[in-house]
């Protein structure tokens, strides 16, 4: 046992290193690192820049422009990313569809649409959830009845992140109401100026419009934007949700944001803006953050070892996932307390502040915001059932 | 990046695992504690003769010259059956400081006897008057008398002190803290014995005036801080594995039980309520887990780091064993708070450990005070 990365892993982190150094626009770190929200146009230059050096779907086959990365380099790579302030890019491109249509799609579909997926020609968002199906989400009901060479789809979509920038929705949909419920659910690709499209807007605690309704009214589908058989759509969606998990704790982002909480908590106690027993206060939080984060990093790491060694256990993903997202939530709150009653004032564009204090007018809105992690991809509610079920054997 | 053992260690993990599995159960912890001394000779015996009182020790002095992970395997099994024997006590913390300061004479003297099971010391450190956590603020004093030592004063919670056949008593001297070898039969030494709450034997000790001659001495006059420092370190590492062990097998015992125990009809394991409590401990086993490898592994890297290594260890499994030990227990219900049942032990023990050689609270504030962990890796 060692905790050393090998020569060959180091070598690779420096690479890594050097390239975010000079690839990564300022502006676009300087957002970053000031938590403003990032455009559409932001998230595109970066996942470009990164696509055009090789690096933008690392994850996926080599042959669709993956690389032959050990999940150990995988998860340097994150981390580099992480504190080199670089943008995450659009998880539902690199981390969803993409491998779904890399391992399900015909030769066909490949061709169409990986290189757009990669390069984010066209933005993609997720018809998962219904007004009736979150948690359940088998309970979906949006129908797509076949007629001749299209699907016609009706019915709803909701909480559908950023949808208003979508060119294409990867969706679950009901062929069949037959059998049990996981069954007779098909996954199909469509686009979004379709005919019979309408997205509407839902305004959300962090005063971002990230998310949305989707309704579809007759909306015609091509048989060809099917991903694998009619039916099996349960399967493909399964496979995306567990697809990578070197990456999944987010170590690198909180060991980030950790460092900047101890670089605000100095600044503001250099300041003269923090008594000694809150000074105090704040350290003993932070060491708690500390000690936590670094059992969640040395979990991780077990985790990527075992993948590499191809015996990674299935739960695992669950566990990374809970407390990685409630350490993540655990930051945003610290940062609320250390903006203090300033953060109160909405700043006029989210995170926008003044100046070098912008940070304190984020806080909040970062807050709110972060409260999705441990709601979306899976509740870890849900998470812990499956863990209960798959681990726990209860 | 590496979590295997190796061929050695797969060996020992499996022969230690094998004789707590095969020999030493729940009854045969009711019956050491039985014992007069607290603990089994007979066991002792068995562990002497599988080699692992003499794990730690170097080749040179008749041991195997284990190590950090080593002792995590040990540990970690010894946890796992609850094993009341003064392993951690006598060999890694008694053992260890003579292993770290000890002259070759004074090992030569010893060793064999250690190794063998014949021979048991026990350290006299904490103090029931002063500060908790400390390696140099100390009452117990000794004051230098012709050709020796005068040590006067009191230590508490001396593991395995009653059954000791040799003290190690730290005492202020001029100069810093110094570690002295005290015959428990001299004149002016009281042992009295006691059982730990977790079962494991302690012992008070009052020394007036006890006279300790020169070559008592372990290490040198004034070094017995930065023993004492380092020693704890390797045990504080020893003590997160062991919790780690008995967090595993209270897990185990808990899942099983709400497999097996039936009330309204059903199995409680099928509600979701009590699986997602489950589901929390076996997150912090896991997450205490990667903290017992990460202590274990730290013991070869530079001071400061293994410092707060291990520091956030023992913080994040103090946390981790109060909440596995409190809710393997409130899963069990009322058969969760009998001495009958082995659940009730795991709780007790675990809550000791974090007693011992400083609680969370402590370690977090080691870490607050020093601004965070360094990186690894």
């Amino acid at each position: 046992m060692n905790l050393d990365f090998t020569d060959e892993d180091r070598a690779f982190r420096a690479d890594v290193r050097i390239f975010l150094a000079k690839a990564l626009p300022d502006d676009l770190r300087r957002k970053m690192v000031e938590r403003r929200h990032l455009a559409k146009e932001d998230i595109v230059r970066w996942q470009r820049i990164l696509n055009a050096r090789g690096w933008a779907v690392p994850a996926w086959p080599v042959e669709w422009g993956g690389q032959p990365w050990t999940p150990t380099q995988r998860y340097i790579f994150q981390e580099e990313m992480a504190l080199a302030h670089a943008p995450e890019g659009s998880p539902f491109n690199v981390n969803m569809i993409g491998p779904v249509i890399a391992k399900f799609g015909t030769e066909e579909q490949k061709r169409r649409f990986l290189p757009r997926i990669a390069n984010i020609d066209d933005w993609w968002c997720q018809g998962f959830s219904e007004p009736g199906a979150g948690s359940d989400l088998a309970a979906l009901k949006t129908s797509a009845v076949r007629d001749g060479d299209d699907y016609v789809l009706n019915g709803q979509k909701i909480w559908t992140t950023q949808a208003q920038h979508a060119d294409w929705m990867f969706a679950l949909v009901r062929t069949d109401n037959t059998g049990k419920k996981q069954q007779g659910i098909t996954f199909l690709l469509l686009e979004m100026r379709s005919p019979g499209i309408i997205v509407r807007p839902i305004p959300s605690i962090d005063g971002i419009s990230d998310l949305n309704e989707v309704f579809f009214d007759n909306v015609r589908v091509p048989v060809a934007n099917r991903i694998g058989e009619e039916g099996r759509g349960w399967d493909y969606a399964k496979h995306l949700l567990g697809h990578e998990r070197s990456g999944i704790a987010r170590i690198g982002l909180s060991k980030e944001r950790l460092a900047q909480l101890r670089h605000l908590r100095a600044d503001l106690a250099a300041r003269g803006m923090l008594t000694a027993a809150e000074q105090a206060r704040l350290d003993r939080k932070l060491a708690e953050v500390a000690v936590e984060l670094r059992a969640l990093e040395l979990t991780q790491l077990r985790v990527v070892a075992a993948d590499t060694a191809g015996g990674g256990a299935a739960g695992a993903a669950s566990i990374l996932k809970i407390k990685g997202t409630e350490l993540q939530q655990r930051m945003t709150e610290l940062t609320l307390e250390l903006a203090g009653p300033a953060g109160l004032g909405v700043p006029d564009h989210h995170g926008d502040g003044d100046g070098t204090d912008g940070w304190r007018a984020a806080a909040p809105l970062f807050y709110f915001t972060m409260r999705k992690v441990s709601i979306f991809g899976g509740s870890n509610e849900i998470q812990k059932n499956i863990i209960a079920k798959t681990m726990l054997g209860l | 990046m590496d979590f295997d053992l190796t061929e050695e260690q797969r060996l020992l993990s499996e022969t230690v695992s094998r004789f707590v599995a095969d020999r030493y159960d729940f009854h045969s912890r009711l019956k050491a504690m039985a014992e007069e001394r607290g603990y089994s000779r007979a066991i002792w015996g068995q562990m002497a003769d599988l080699g692992l009182l003499g794990l730690p020790f170097a080749e040179d002095d008749g041991g195997f010259g284990g190590g950090g992970v080593e002792t995590l395997l040990v540990m970690e099994a010894l946890g796992r059956g609850l094993v009341v024997e003064p392993y951690a006590g006598a060999i890694l913390l008694a053992g260890g400081a003579l292993r770290l300061a000890g002259s070759p004479a004074q090992k030569a003297a010893r060793m064999e006897g250690i190794i063998a099971g014949q021979y048991l010391m026990a350290l006299a450190h904490s103090e029931p008057d002063g500060p908790r956590h400390t390696v140099d603020q100390l009452r117990t004093r000794a004051i230098a008398d012709d050709k020796g030592w005068r040590l006067t004063g009191a230590k508490t919670a001396v593991i395995a002190g009653d059954s000791a056949d040799e003290l190690i008593v730290s005492a202020a001297t001029p100069g810093g803290v110094t570690l002295f070898l005290v015959d428990p039969q001299a004149d002016g030494v009281v042992v009295q014995g006691r059982s730990g709450y977790d079962g494991c034997r302690v012992a008070d000790l009052r020394l007036d005036g006890v006279w300790a001659p020169a070559n008592a001495v372990l290490g040198g006059v004034g070094s017995g801080s930065a023993t004492l420092t380092r020693l704890f370190e390797e045990v504080t590492a020893a003590l997160v594995a062991e919790a780690v062990g008995i967090m595993t097998d209270a897990l185990n015992t808990t899942v099983d039980y709400l497999k097996t125990r039936s009330q309204f009809g059903v199995a409680i394991g099928s509600f979701q309520a009590l699986q997602h409590r489950a589901v929390d401990m076996m997150m912090q086993v896991e997450l205490a887990r990667s903290m017992a490898i990460l202590a274990a592994l730290s013991m070869d890297m530079p001071a400061e780091e293994r410092r707060l290594n291990i520091a956030a260890a023992k913080a994040k499994v103090g946390q981790a064993a109060r909440f596995v030990g409190q809710q393997a227990v409130q899963l069990h219900g009322a058969i969760g708070l009998t001495l009958e049942y082995k659940i009730g032990h795991a709780f007790k023990r675990l809550t000791a450990i974090d007693a011992l050689l400083g609680d969370a609270d402590h370690h977090l504030d080691v870490i607050a005070e020093a601004g965070g962990l360094p990186a690894i890796g």
